[in-house]
């Protein structure tokens, strides 16, 4: 680990002050970046992590306050100051044009020319030279969408080397990675910060922020909470730090998920032998009625690909379907939706939200849907469920007329399970339906499953957050290469007992 | 005052208003309405009636945007339902007869349905993507078009379908009133039922609402049969009016004044939220304008240059970029000191 206190600030932000309408974004915070650390900003979604890095990269002007670069005094007034002062960001969705080459997007706007306009061949060449200080080999002529979004991102950072960073931001990166993934992009970022380069990294994973971290400020409502060594702040006290209230909440959880289960009848959804050739090898499951089935297993494991095909998005090609005893097939999402199962994916921007729709459209749309376009939902109707869903989730602010767009992740993910939850399904399968949201939100979303759970719903919960799965499933099905490895039962499995299951090639039904 | 300017017809309405006043300055008559024998006459009410094609065919061509598409093909569709309804009158031995002109008008239409049908089929099944799709039908209709009549531009005399496009209801022009009918059957089917909330959470996100359920391949396919027939109904008023089937002229570069209007009134080329009334004020800009160049004896040649300057002056007013810019000049202006920065335009807290 690097000495970090006594290497210069190379950005020293103080009393910064940012005001929206009707709203304090940032008050007052003081926030100090030195070389050759990687600095991690935490709070809650809201807590003004963004509002602060969008002050230091010159997306929005402050109202009081001093940003000082490297000890010089800057205003910011547009992305392109902040970048010429050092200051480069890689954002969670890749910000690189995904139909240019690997060369072109990492050398964009910096292309050697020669007197005969631009110079391919040195641009591919001073590209390839770039990557490879990164120790990333690729065809540079490769079209850049044709990489993981792992790549992506290193090509991302690749470029920030090229506009010669001093201070790299790195918001959210890891979220759509997998381990081997973040291992890759961790050793690039230590080598980044050997060298000298000050790292600003925001992530909600916990585990990520102390394997790489070596100093945490934390925000929360638009306040400096503290900055602190890494070391100093175990995780306990971070998260109350950052959600100003104590976890024992989620240990109530836990409590509700050791209730028994009664297997005796018809299962709500029992699959047999459900496969789809090139994507899911034969998978065997079963959910009754209250419970709780978790799925474990790495991004790519195939879990995404399992929930999907008892959905409907995708057809299965071998292997047969029961809906409360009866055999049915379910070939597509309205379909599902007819037979009350409800389906919210991962991704939540794209497959989730309606972005344009406001809240309380995009609540009763699961509903409008099932019901035809010609029965449309009266207003009073309308208002009547939208207040309910919204209430008893917490969606914060309170205002049903707001574009979906402006909430944060979190808010758009109750907004998504308020729509669901609206049709009164018998099964709702939830995949990843925490990830990228704050502490507060996502205890506020177990809670509910909890509860809706302990009243006979059937819920599939499928989370990177091992601790989750464990929390809230009776049963946990694991998957590994596209295939089921295993089916546990969660109150005699700890949490490394699942970790162990999941990467050990070891054969059971129970560990 | 600033609410009113807030609304999303505030700057549409301006501009038509501002035309009108215009005109009115310019040839005081222009605004003058007349009754003789039971028929209302006046530069505005020739605007109505000459409206119509416009309307009907940016009303679908609204629906359709809303989806995230396009169609190209309604000019040619325009002609193919203008040639079938004048080749069956034509052939029919009685041309006068309501019930030939009924029948043949049922026809016309129901081929452009069939035509919209065929858009529906390539864009919501077939996943073309709908300028592509649209496209195929644009340059093809018109062969068929020709196909129809022969090769000629079929001429007929009679009444009944001179009817539709020069003929009066209770003082106004039957064709303006094929045109309200229309507005209002759109409106009301969109917005009293589901299907415009649908329709826009389709436009915005197709794989989103595949996901909640949403028939999405309906909708889309609605939208392009409304589109189709609705092209249908213009072509046979625009054939009433010159009496003519005339596959090369008939709804000639339609399909982009309807773009126009559907843009000027608000809706965006991406999909999602649409405006059904935002479109009628579209289609009146543009058909008020159409009337301005004449009265301003601008020669027809130049007639092009001039509408287009109008447009992007009418684009620019309702840019909010250029509203932003004008309200800093303003402020400058009028305190002397540095503009006020302009506030973030998304607020994430």
């Amino acid at each position: 680990m690097s000495v970090p206190t006594k290497a210069a600030p190379v950005v020293d932000m103080r009393g910064i002050t940012i005001r929206f309408p009707g709203v304090l974004a940032l008050d007052n915070v003081d926030f100090l970046l030195r070389a050759g650390e990687v600095h991690a900003l935490m709070g809650e979604n809201g807590a003004g992590k963004s509002t602060l890095i969008k002050a230091l990269t010159g997306v929005y002007p402050i109202d009081s306050g001093s940003i000082t670069v490297a000890g010089t005094d800057r205003v910011f007034s547009t992305t392109g100051d902040a970048q010429n002062a050092g200051i480069s960001t890689v954002y969670q969705e890749v910000n690189l044009c995904p139909n240019l080459s690997v060369g072109e997007n990492v050398m964009l706007g910096h292309e050697p020319r020669s007197s005969r306009g631009i110079s391919w061949k040195s641009v591919h060449h001073e590209a390839a030279r770039h990557l490879a200080s990164l120790g990333l080999h690729l065809d540079t002529h490769s079209v850049l969408s044709s990489h993981s979004i792992a790549v992506q991102q290193l090509v991302a950072i690749s470029r920030a080397m090229v506009l010669d960073a001093r201070v790299l931001i790195l918001d959210e990166p890891t979220s759509s990675l997998d381990r081997d993934e973040v291992d890759r992009l961790f050793a690039v970022v230590r080598d980044l910060r050997d060298n000298g380069v000050a790292i600003l990294f925001v992530s909600h994973f916990l585990e990520q922020v102390y394997e790489i971290a070596d100093r945490i400020t934390v925000l929360r409502n638009g306040q400096l909470v503290g900055e602190y060594p890494l070391h100093e702040l175990p995780r306990g006290q971070l998260v109350t730090k950052m959600i100003g209230r104590e976890i024992a909440e989620l240990e109530a959880i836990s409590a509700t998920a050791e209730r028994p289960i009664n297997r005796t009848g018809a299962p709500v959804l029992r699959a047999t032998g459900l496969a789809r050739r090139g994507v899911l090898g034969e998978v065997n499951l079963d959910v009754f009625e209250g419970e709780v089935v978790g799925i474990a297993g790495l991004l790519g494991s195939g879990r995404t690909e399992l929930v999907r095909l008892l959905y409907g998005a995708d057809r299965a090609d071998e292997g047969q379907v029961e809906i409360n005893g009866h055999v049915v097939k379910v070939s597509s999402p309205r379909n599902a939706v007819e037979r009350r199962i409800a389906f919210s994916s991962e991704d939540r921007r794209s497959e989730g939200i309606i972005a344009d729709l406001t809240v309380a459209e995009n609540i009763v749309l699961g509903m409008q849907a099932r019901r035809g376009w010609l029965r449309r939902i009266r207003s009073t109707e309308q208002d009547a469920v939208v207040s309910e869903f919204m209430s008893s989730l917490g969606v914060r602010p309170a205002d049903p007329g707001m574009l979906a767009r402006n909430l944060s992740g979190g808010n758009q993910q109750k907004v998504v399970l308020a729509r669901w939850l609206a049709t009164a399904p018998q099964l709702l399968i939830l995949d990843e339906p925490t990830r990228g949201i704050d502490v507060g939100a996502k205890a506020d979303i177990q809670r509910k499953v909890a509860e809706l759970a302990s009243q006979g719903l059937a819920v599939i919960f499928i989370s990177s957050e091992l601790e989750e799965v464990l929390r809230l499933a009776q049963r946990i099905v694991v998957m590994r290469d596209r295939r089921q490895i295993g089916l546990l039962d969660s109150h005699v499995t700890s949490l490394e007992g699942l970790v162990d299951f999941m990467a050990n090639d070891t054969q059971g039904s129970v560990a | 005052m600033t609410r009113l300017m807030k609304h999303r017809l505030f700057w549409p309405v301006s501009c038509l208003l501002a035309l009108i006043i215009l005109n009115t300055v310019v040839r005081p008559q222009f605004i003058k309405i007349t009754v003789l024998d039971g028929k209302l006459y006046g530069a505005p009410i020739d605007i109505l009636r000459q409206s119509a094609p416009l309307m009907l065919v940016s009303l679908g061509m609204t629906l359709v945007i809303a989806t995230r598409g396009i169609d190209l093909s309604v000019g040619a569709v325009m002609a193919i339902s203008g040639a079938v309804t004048l080749t069956i009158i034509d052939g029919s031995s009685s041309p006068g007869s309501v019930g030939t002109v009924l029948m043949a008008m049922a026809a016309g239409v129901a081929l452009a349905f069939a035509f919209g049908v065929w858009n529906g089929f390539l864009v919501a099944v077939l996943k073309i993507q709908p300028i592509i799709a649209t496209l195929v039908l644009m340059m093809a209709g018109r062969g068929v078009a020709l196909l129809i009549t022969g090769g000629f531009i079929t001429t007929v005399v009679s009444r009944p379908l001179k009817y539709v496009a020069s003929g009066y209801l209770m003082f106004i022009p039957f064709a303006f009133v094929i045109a309200v009918v229309a507005i209002a059957v759109v409106a009301v089917v969109e917005r009293r039922t589901a299907l415009g909330v649908l329709t826009e959470a389709v436009g915005i996100n197709p794989e989103a609402s595949r996901l909640a359920g949403v028939r999405s391949r309906g909708i889309v396919f609605g939208a392009y049969i409304a589109s189709g027939t609705l092209a249908g109904i213009a072509g046979i008023i625009y054939s009433s009016n010159i009496m003519a089937a005339d596959a090369n002229a008939a709804g000639e570069l339609i399909e982009l004044y309807a773009i126009l209007a559907v843009v000027l009134g608000g809706t965006s080329l991406l999909g999602g939220k649409f405006s059904i009334a935002g479109t009628v004020i579209g289609v009146l800009i543009i058909q008020t304008l159409d009337s301005t160049v004449l009265f301003l004896g601008v020669p027809s040649a130049d007639k092009p240059v001039v509408f287009a300057l109008v447009v992007i002056v009418v684009v620019l007013v309702q840019s909010p970029r250029v509203h932003r810019t004008a309200r800093a000049v303003l402020r400058r202006s009028r305190t002397g000191g540095p503009p006020a920065r302009t506030e973030p335009q998304k607020v994430s807290v």
